[in-house]
């Protein structure tokens, strides 16, 4: 927020704004009259892994997994899922689906015009959605976060 | 041409996002310590719920029709408002963002898409990216486009969610469907005025002279007219700020000390004038009341409110509560159980217009005391620095018996994966 702080005729004074920051590289050069680094030309901003994994933020949400029926997909119980709704469920994709109460992660697989929920675990078994199923897709996994 | 989108049943819908079990099942959520219901889902409008039903009272009828009841999750509403609005600004450069759950968008020179279609990608975009489902109401004023909102939503399966009045015939249709109690801006007043002389429609408002509106209604209530006769008058974000800033509580015990009260009504000052800051406003006139629970039949009943006139404008919170407090011992009296205050800020101007007063003004050293105030609340967390007359140790205990996870705002509470 700017703030008048003095005006007459010919000049107004405002506060400075100081309520935003903006991250630069820092150079550690010094300053120096004399030939320039050429490594100034090659410095890189900062790695920002939410511009990287989240592609549409407003559509993204978290969801932490329990349970091991993904694990050969490296999935496992613990981990935290970056969900993206904007994402269209194609064959193939891990998809969070909510079905009969609960939300779960699976595989998706159009088969003849059959929707499977497949897991990667040999111990479970596939899922095929009946009409009479309360199902939805409710977004798409687009990565996962272990913690070590 | 604009478009206004507004959320269906917004607090309700967002508790559906994380609950998809609650599909076509009644919801109610309920205000500030769980006093009353301040949102509801069709389902539960079409029980009888009335906006407003105190939850105590209508507890056997939740139970009987099987009614999910939340506490409000304001930190869930407002990411997922956020989330809605972002989407939205995709769809215009200029918009506005009205309400928690509404949006104007203004679509000048988008007269040669296919508006129809416009708005059902809107309308399926957010409902994808978000999961909140939204109705589009697109005309060629701001007032009309609010009134084609209105048709969309009332008529759901004949407008999919979309209404475009585009021409005189759908025009006037619509005024005459418009109830003028209905008619946005038009206060519970003018409506009682404007129905005495036999004015029942929108489209009977658009009739009346513009010397009897101006006259009777002001120059807003003109504005408004041509809005409604087609022509472009009200832009973006005229109405915009708010009008009165209100904090209200109730309270989880009875409160018989006026140090008690005091101490609240401290609390809201600060409240309010911290939100008055945040729109670079300041107010010219404080409203303060309180009043005993109207549900206890065995108790003595009183209820007051009081304005005071504030001798110059100001948005800081030490005179807020100076006057705040002022105004409160006028209007307390020993020997009641009070239940409820609050305290309302209203008639505002903006902060960098400052009149000078002859014999008062505000001190000018609040202004960068406050900023200070404000940046280390922030930094801090919520109510760091208080003033002397607000309890320290009091953090404020409010009843959310029933709250859902903040799915989105905490990383604790994020929904779980059954894999």
């Amino acid at each position: 927020m700017t703030l008048k702080l003095h005006s007459n005729k010919t000049i107004n004074i405002f506060s400075a704004l100081t309520d935003t920051a903006l991250d630069l590289p820092i150079i550690t050069e010094g300053i120096s009259a004399g030939f320039p680094s050429p490594a100034l030309d090659f410095v890189d901003l900062t790695i920002d892994l939410n511009k990287h994994l989240i592609k549409h933020p407003s559509a993204t949400f978290y969801g932490r997994v329990k349970g091991s029926s993904l694990k050969n997909a490296g999935i496992d119980d613990g981990d935290l899922l970056i969900i993206d709704r904007s994402l269209e469920p194609t064959n193939g994709k891990i998809a969070i689906c909510y079905i009969d109460g609960e939300f779960t992660a699976k595989r998706i697989s159009v088969k003849k015009n059959e929707l499977w929920l497949m897991p990667e675990n040999d111990s479970y078994k596939p899922i095929k959605i009946e009409k009479e199923n309360d199902f939805l897709i409710w977004g798409i996994v687009t990565h996962v976060i272990k913690s070590f | 041409m604009f478009a206004l989108v507004d959320c269906n049943n917004f607090y309700a819908s967002c508790e559906r996002v994380f609950r998809p079990d609650l599909k076509g099942k009644p919801i109610v959520v309920l205000s500030n310590n769980d006093g009353c219901v301040i949102a509801r889902s069709n389902e539960a409008k079409e029980i009888g719920i009335p906006m407003g039903a105190p939850a105590f009272e209508y507890e056997q009828h939740f139970t009987k029709h099987n009614v999910q009841v939340f506490s409000a999750n304001f930190a869930l509403y407002g990411d997922m408002s956020q989330r809605v609005m972002n989407v939205l600004s995709d769809y215009s450069p200029e918009i506005e963002f009205y309400s928690i759950d509404e949006a104007f968008l203004k679509l000048t020179g988008f007269e040669y898409f296919n508006l129809q279609e416009y708005g059902n990608e809107i309308r399926y975009k957010v409902h994808k990216w978000t999961g909140i489902p939204i109705s589009v109401g697109i005309a060629p004023t701001k007032a009309l486009s609010k009134l084609a909102n209105r048709i969309a939503k009332k008529y759901p399966d004949i407008t999919k969610g979309v209404y475009i009045i585009d021409n005189e015939e759908k025009r006037i249709k619509a005024l005459k469907w418009l109830k003028v109690e209905d008619i946005w801006g038009i206060g519970r007043q003018h409506a009682k005025k404007l129905k005495a002389i036999d004015v029942n429609t929108a489209y009977d408002f658009t009739k009346l002279d513009d010397s009897w509106v101006k006259k009777n209604l002001a120059i807003v209530g003109l504005r408004l007219k041509r809005d409604l006769q087609g022509i472009p008058t009200l832009d973006l974000e005229e109405i915009q700020s708010k009008k009165n800033i209100a904090t209200t509580r109730s309270f989880e015990t009875n409160y018989t000390k006026l140090e008690q009260l005091q101490e609240r009504i401290s609390t809201f000052a600060v409240s309010c004038a911290e939100k008055l800051r945040q729109q670079n406003s300041c107010c010219n006139s404080v409203m303060v009341f309180i009043h005993t629970n109207g549900h206890r039949n065995d108790l003595p009943q009183y209820s007051r409110n009081i304005v005071i006139q504030l001798p110059f404008p100001t948005n800081s919170n030490i005179e807020l509560v100076k006057f705040g407090k002022m105004a409160l011992e006028k209007i307390f009296k020993k020997g009641y159980h009070y239940k409820k205050a609050g305290v309302i800020v209203q008639d505002f101007t903006p902060e960098d217009i400052q009149q000078l007063m002859l014999f008062e003004n505000r001190d000018e050293r609040h202004i960068s005391l406050m900023q200070a105030v404000d940046k280390l609340n922030k930094s801090y967390g919520q109510q760091k620095i208080r003033l002397g007359s607000q309890d320290l140790r009091r953090v404020w205990k409010m009843k959310q018996e029933k709250l859902s996870p903040r799915y989105t705002t905490k990383l604790s509470d994020i929904i779980t994966i059954h894999c």
